[in-house]
């Protein structure tokens, strides 16, 4: 029986010890991990947890972050509940075994604290590894501040692990930004998070001798597809279960998530959809802008990167003239993917609104409030033109000469 | 099998690949398949034959289409000391209480490592023809080679 672990109603954390609370809360059975910057402390925490007797379960330290997924996925085939916590490097080094998880059908909850991907050698924040994650067949939800990391892997447990759902689930958090900022988080108690996230309901365990079972059998060409079909399926299905888990938590703390969240849209003329803390910096950018200027700016940010939110991305965003989408990844010779996905979904709207998309924020470049700003404006200024002023694709907070890419096609 | 008779089993009883090909509505959640029917509790216990394989087991499927040539078990020189059982890769040599009964063709694919460890003279296990009698080839077994001074 682990030791009970005090706690206050509100509680200083940062975004990693943030999640590792709520880890320690679910009761999980088994951690195999291999600590990285930034999402070390999440490890470490979890770490001391266990050495103070707060954990029941089993902390398996590994050699590389590609055992330490796998270890995962056989203590999670084993019937167990499994998380971990990784970033950049270390989830590149999983991304084989993530697929595994995924087709496996396995419940897994992973930290992802997001950080650059090298070369050049980077620990600071960015999305390259969010963005490395989105066709693993995970669901992503992206946390905005340390409270919503706390809250969200709560969360995660109670999604991945539904009977309709069976996939495993990652927490994005941003680097150093939410990791590593000190933030009054009102946890929830233990015996309520407990009771939140349920009793683990193992699926075909492996620990179950009266009914063996093979984990990632071969398919080839006559089978694969339709697995395949099977788990997209699952996957695009867990949104209403996300929406579920999401109301059920407001019940018990008051504190609301949607799988797209929308500021100050209402009356919008444009938009900024942006993912990660740069999320509060645009709120704070667009209050000032509506209290001292009067211009009606809004922001949406998917809270769920995977599945995409096609449906709700629609509904959010039909109403504005012009949107600039941010992506805090290298697109590696292509528009943002954030951009092709919003604009993907918007296309099919009856108003089309101006859509352009700047990249931002590589390696932990900071994204400050004054530079929204400009950039709301810049769509206010496409809006009132009636078409796109700028390049398609712009880089923001670059030094040297401008560097921007493709221009509206006007006759 | 040289007119050896294991059971009355599910051994082989469908061609692998030749499935009915279900939709994607129908596959196994996660591709995790189950090896028996019903409680396995006591499996291990059991004689491969009288377990309740799965139609997911390969015990029940054939890959005999797979074979070119396939290895002939002739039981009047086998010294049943269990080698080639041993070092089969396919699980192929059928033995009880350290008899060797046979070959099932179910599942060799025709390696010849049967043959290859065989320490018998000549040997108890010789490759032939998918395509030939095993009456045949029984019948023509070479004689003993003389030792070579």
């Amino acid at each position: 029986m682990a030791e009970k672990y005090d706690i206050n109603e509100t509680e200083v954390w940062d975004g990693n010890f943030a999640a590792a609370q709520a880890m320690r809360q679910a009761q999980i059975d088994v951690v195999a991990a291999y600590p990285i910057t930034p999402s070390t402390p999440i490890v470490e925490g979890y770490g001391g947890f266990i050495a103070n007797g707060y954990v029941d379960g089993e902390f398996v330290m590994v050699e590389s972050e590609h055992a330490a997924m796998s270890g995962c996925i056989g203590a999670a085939a084993a019937g167990g509940r499994v998380a971990t916590a990784t970033s950049s490097q270390g989830f590149a080094l999983m991304v084989e075994v993530l697929y595994q998880a995924s087709g496996m059908r396995l419940p897994i909850v992973l930290n992802v604290v997001n950080r650059a991907l090298a070369s050049p050698l980077n620990v600071r924040g960015d999305h390259s590894d969010m963005y490395l994650g989105r066709d693993s067949g995970w669901i992503q939800l992206d946390a905005f501040n340390a409270q919503e990391a706390y809250d969200l892997n709560l969360c995660a447990f109670k999604i991945g692990e539904n009977m309709g759902v069976r996939l495993p689930v990652m927490i994005h958090q941003d680097g150093f930004v939410t990791s590593h900022t000190a933030q009054n988080i009102n946890p929830l108690k233990d015996e309520d998070a407990y009771e939140f996230v349920g009793t683990y309901v193992p699926v075909e365990e492996m620990l179950d001798f009266s009914k063996p079972v093979t984990y990632g059998a071969q398919t080839e060409e006559d089978w694969h597809y339709e697995h395949k079909a099977k788990q997209h399926k699952a996957l695009m299905d867990s949104r209403e279960v996300i929406n579920e888990v999401f109301a059920e938590f407001k019940e018990k703390t008051g504190r609301e998530y949607k799988r797209v969240e929308a500021y100050m849209m209402e009356d919008a003329d444009v938009a900024i959809v942006a993912l990660g803390s740069t999320v509060e910096t645009c709120i704070l950018a667009a209050k000032q802008l509506r209290e001292e200027e009067g211009l009606k700016v809004g922001i949406v940010a998917p809270r769920c990167f995977r599945p995409f939110p096609f449906d709700d991305i629609r509904d959010a965003l039909s109403d504005v003239k012009a949107i600039s989408v941010l992506d805090r990844s290298s697109p590696g010779g292509a528009m943002g993917a954030l951009f092709n996905e919003i604009s993907a979904a918007i296309y099919s709207t009856q108003n089309r609104p101006l859509v352009t998309n700047y990249i931002y924020g590589l390696g932990g470049r900071d994204f400050a409030v004054d530079e929204a700003k400009r950039i709301f404006k810049e769509q206010l200024a496409h809006a009132d033109a009636g078409h796109i002023t700028t390049p398609i694709q712009q880089f923001s907070g670059l030094r040297g000469p401008k560097l921007g890419f493709f221009e509206t096609k006007r006759s | 099998m040289s007119g050896v008779h294991i059971s009355e089993d599910n051994r082989g009883i469908r061609e692998l690949g030749a499935e009915e090909l279900v939709g994607w509505d129908a596959v196994t959640q996660g591709v995790i398949i189950n090896s028996f029917e019903g409680d396995a509790t006591d499996v291990v216990e059991k004689k491969a034959e009288e377990r309740s394989y799965s139609d997911f087991s390969s015990y029940t499927a054939t890959v005999a289409s797979w074979r070119v040539i396939k290895p002939v078990y002739n039981r009047d020189i086998c010294i049943d000391c269990q080698n080639c059982w041993m070092w089969c890769p396919d699980t192929s040599i059928i033995s009880r209480d350290k008899q060797m009964l046979g070959i099932d063709y179910d599942h060799c694919k025709g390696c010849g490592v049967c043959v290859e460890v065989c320490p018998t003279n000549p040997k108890s296990l010789l490759m032939f023809g998918e395509t030939e009698d095993n009456e045949i080839a029984l019948s023509g077994w070479p004689e003993k080679k003389k030792k070579e001074k």
